[in-house]
This record gives C-alpha cells, structure tokens and sequence, in this order.
C-alpha cells in the first residue's frame, strides 16, 4: 500500500489542524480525508469536541468542494469545524475587496443633478452642490462644502461616517437612517463635522473629534501596522 | 477662423436672448464681425429685441434643410455697416427639427466668416441645448441670483464641463443691489460660491434694458446706461481685455471688496 502524505493532521492545543495538499486531485484528497479521520468516528460521548481549523493551501474550493470537505470532517461526532482557509481567492473577490478598503479620491465638484456613486469610501476634493448626491458602500469625506446629498453605507453599513469641510446638506443619509437639513445660527463661524448613526438609530451631526471615540475602527491603516 | 460662444441658462427668462444681443451688439460696436445665432426653434425672439424681424426671409431650418443658402437667411443689421448679422430661428418648427451635427456644420462655415459667433440657446437640457452646444468653443452661463435660477444654471454647468470646450463663463443678471442690501436676494458672493466658475460680468437689473427691448435696440447701443456699460464690459472680456468688474453703485461696504477678491482670483 502506497503511504499518502496529501493530507496532514497535526494537533494543537485548540484542536485539530488538517493541512490538504494542494497538488493531488480532489477525490484523492476526499478518500485520504475519509481514511485518516476514521479513528475519530468511533468515539465514547464523553470525550469533548474538536475543533477543526482546515487550510487548502493554494487550491481553490467552489462552494460545492467545500461542501464535501465539511461533510466528511462533520460526520465525525466530536468534530467541528471552525475554518476552511486557502492562500488563494477568486480575482473577482480580490477585486472587490480592494475596492471596498480602499479610499477612492476624487477631485470635482458635484453639480445639481450629478450622482457619484463609489463602492468603499470616497475622499471628495470639492464641494457636492444643492441637486448633486454622492453615495458610497463606505465613509465618504468631503474636502469641501456639502450642500447636497450624502448618503453613505449606502448598502447597509450603519457604520459609516460622513464628514465635510462644511456641513449644510439638503439631506444626509446612513444606510437607511436619513435626516434633514440642520438648523443652523446664521452668520456661525462653522467648522469640519462629522455624521453618524447612533444606538437610536439616528443621524447625529457632531464636532470631528468624536470620531475617534464612536468608530475606533476608522484608524484600520495605521493599526494595520502600514 | 472665427470663435462660436454659446449663451445658456437652463431656466427661461433670465437674459439668454438679452445677453445675446447686447454681447453681439458690443462686440460689433468693437469693430468685430458678428453673426447673432437664434437657436430657439419654435420660440425665436431674437429678431424681435434687435429689431429685425420684418427682415427675416429664410431661417435656420431653411439652411439647415437645404431650402437656401446659409447666406441668404443671415439678416444684415443696417445700424452697424456689415459688422451684425442675425441667422433667425424658424416660428413654425420645433426644436426637433435640426440635428446637432447640422448645427455643427452651419456653425463651422458660419467662423469662416466671422470672428464670433453668438448662439442663443433655448431653456432646457433637452434636444434645443444639445443643438446649441454643439458647434460651440466656449459657453457663458447667465443666471439671475435666485436659489431656482443658480441650481439650473449649475445643472447646465455640469453637462457643459462633459463638452469639448473652455470651461463656462458667469454672468449674473438682473441685481438688485437695494434687495441685495435687504438681505431679500443672494449676493455676487454667494452665487459664485456655489457655481465655482470664472465670473465674466454682472449686469444691474434696469428698466432701461426692457425699454431697449421693446423698442428693437439693444441697450448697448445707449452708452450711458448702467447695463450698457456692463454688457459691453463683458465684450471687453471677451476680447481678452482685463476690465475690472464693475462695481455696482452704492452696493453694500463688503461688495468692493467682494469684487476685487474675484478679480483678484482671475487674474
Ligand atoms: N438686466 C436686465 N434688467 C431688466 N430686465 C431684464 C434684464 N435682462 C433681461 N431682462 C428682461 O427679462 C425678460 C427675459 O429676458 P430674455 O433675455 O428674453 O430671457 P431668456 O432669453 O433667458 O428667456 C425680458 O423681458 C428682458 O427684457
Ligand atoms: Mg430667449
């Protein structure tokens, strides 16, 4: 018998780490998956459940693969599955995820009638006119005065910000939270705001600095260690 | 070759066909040649303001269909000695019936010609302004300073940006300085805020200009009135003169100031 090394099983302290080999076809895997796991199918109840962390290396599993993958690994009674992980992912997603992360800069004024429509977030160097609308996926900050629309989070993020240079807009959206035009003292020398849904599901228009204290997560560059 | 300015608004009856003459009328006044374009099919009245319309013969359809020669349906203003012509719109058509591209080609042979070309465009964003803008090498947006006025004119500032031309030009129309002191109606100041672009003349709301109108003769052939100076002012501009922009009388303290900023920031 031909001794299979395609898939490895080492265990740790937080379970099982099954390394899948990324060369040899997929039935291959499936059986070698089926055979090694054996001892873990007989098993007295009490024994505590495992959890299984599965890394694919640089294959790529369709949804389908990976179904079969958990099926193996679930019949096992004291078996959970806690990742499927592979180095590799479809362009399309890479794509996408690039844009969402990404902040897209964005020189213009956004006239009446205009709609700018980004995914992720968007820095707008100019002023979005009374008539003009701007939406993102994500935040959107405004280097420049907003007079018109803003709708942020537009597919659902409740926690996305708006900020501008100059804060008069004819509406602000967050996800589905929207909010008037604020009321403003005339003549008020105003200064950079920001926009946010709080815990009542409101838009609360507010000094920048607040910022840092209600979405710690903006500073996901810097604490990404860049 | 000569240079096809387009006069646009968005919104009607804030001085398109009024700015549209006197800029040509000023210009001819200039010793240039000018060719007066009414573009607004079905509601023409530039003849009317400049006093030509029992002159009229063939008109822009005609040219455009082939019916005459574009020379024949230009109307020669006798006032100024073979300096202003005026190729009418057609009453009984609509705008539909010239294309863009004909538009183009009238334009193209009409620079030939003449130094400008002024395009008096219709209200709208529909098929009349995409005829009118599209031999254009430049635009002037005119709005008068009401919120409704300055929201249409940046609409329409948006789709020129989209064309292959110098960036449009302002003209604001119609001020009432004593309102504007009131605080009942926006300031030079607060109009360009929004529309950020280059600021070519203001022109005081004046009796004088509808006198001029209705009797057929432009008030820039008057030189002594306040809108006379402005529209030919604006001609001056056109030129490439730096004509400090006019400071209307008795505007408030800050206006001054105001004007000389946005000069300032031309120059
Ligand atoms: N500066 C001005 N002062 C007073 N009346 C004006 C002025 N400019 C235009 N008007 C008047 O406003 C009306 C509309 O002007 P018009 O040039 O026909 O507008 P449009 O071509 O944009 O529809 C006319 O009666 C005109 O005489
Ligand atoms: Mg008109």
């Amino acid at each position: 018998m031909v001794k299979l090394h395609n898939v490895m099983i080492k265990g740790t302290k937080d379970g099982l780490l099954l390394h899948l080999d990324d060369r040899c076809s997929f039935s291959e895997l499936l059986n070698e998956l089926e055979d090694k796991l054996l001892p873990h199918q007989q098993v007295n109840d009490d024994s505590h459940v495992l959890n299984v962390r599965i890394h694919t290396g640089n294959r790529f599993l369709s949804k389908n693969q990976e179904k079969k993958i958990k099926e193996i690994v679930g019949h096992k009674k004291n078996l959970q599955i806690e990742s499927i992980d592979s180095n590799v992912i479809l362009k399309k997603d890479a794509e996408r995820i690039k844009r969402e992360s990404e902040i897209q800069v964005i020189t213009k004024i956004v006239r009446s009638g205009q709609i700018l429509n980004i995914t992720g977030d968007v820095l707008l160097i100019g002023d979005i006119n009374p008539g003009g609308k701007v939406m993102a996926s994500g935040n959107i900050f405004i280097l420049g005065s907003l007079k018109g629309i803003a709708h942020a989070g537009c597919l659902g993020n409740e926690e996305a910000v708006i900020c501008a240079s100059k804060m008069s807009p004819t509406q602000l959206r967050i996800a589905d939270c929207f909010t008037r035009a604020p009321d403003r003292e005339e003549d008020k020398p105003q200064e950079a705001e920001c926009a946010y849904v709080n815990d009542a599901q409101q838009i609360i228009i507010d000094k920048l600095i607040v910022l840092k204290k209600i979405r710690p997560n903006l500073n996901r560059f810097v604490e990404g260690g860049l | 070759m000569g240079e096809a300015i387009v006069i646009t608004s968005g919104k009607g009856g804030v001085g398109k066909t009024t700015t549209s003459a006197n800029i040509g009328t000023s210009l001819a006044l200039q010793g240039k040649k000018v060719c007066l374009m009414d573009t607004d099919i079905g509601l023409r009245n530039l003849d009317v303001v400049m006093g030509l319309e029992n002159r009229i013969i063939y008109d822009l359809v005609d040219v455009a269909n082939g019916r005459c020669k574009l020379h024949q349906a230009l109307v020669k203003d006798k006032r100024f000695d073979e300096k202003l012509y005026l190729l009418p719109a057609a009453q009984s058509s609509d705008k539909t019936a010239v294309t863009p591209s004909q538009m183009k080609k009238i334009v193209d042979e009409l620079k030939q010609e003449f130094d400008y070309i002024i395009i008096d465009c219709p209200a709208g964003i529909e098929q009349g302004f995409q005829n009118a803008v599209a031999g254009a090498d430049q635009a002037i947006v005119v709005t008068t300073p009401e919120i409704s006025a300055v929201r249409d004119a940046d609409r329409i500032i948006g789709l020129l940006e989209k064309e292959p031309m110098d960036p449009p030009r302002l003209v604001i129309n119609r001020i009432r300085t004593n309102m504007v002191k009131r605080g009942d109606m926006m300031d030079v100041d607060e109009v360009t805020n929004i529309l950020a672009i280059e600021l070519i003349g203001i022109v005081a709301d004046d009796e004088e200009v509808i006198k001029a109108s209705n009797i057929g003769e432009p008030i820039a052939m008057n030189p002594n009135s306040k809108a006379s100076i402005a529209y030919r002012n604006i001609a001056r501009r056109i030129l490439g003169e730096s004509v400090p922009l006019q400071h209307l009388d008795d505007a408030s303290k800050g206006m001054l100031t105001k004007l000389k900023k946005f000069f300032g920031a031309r120059v």
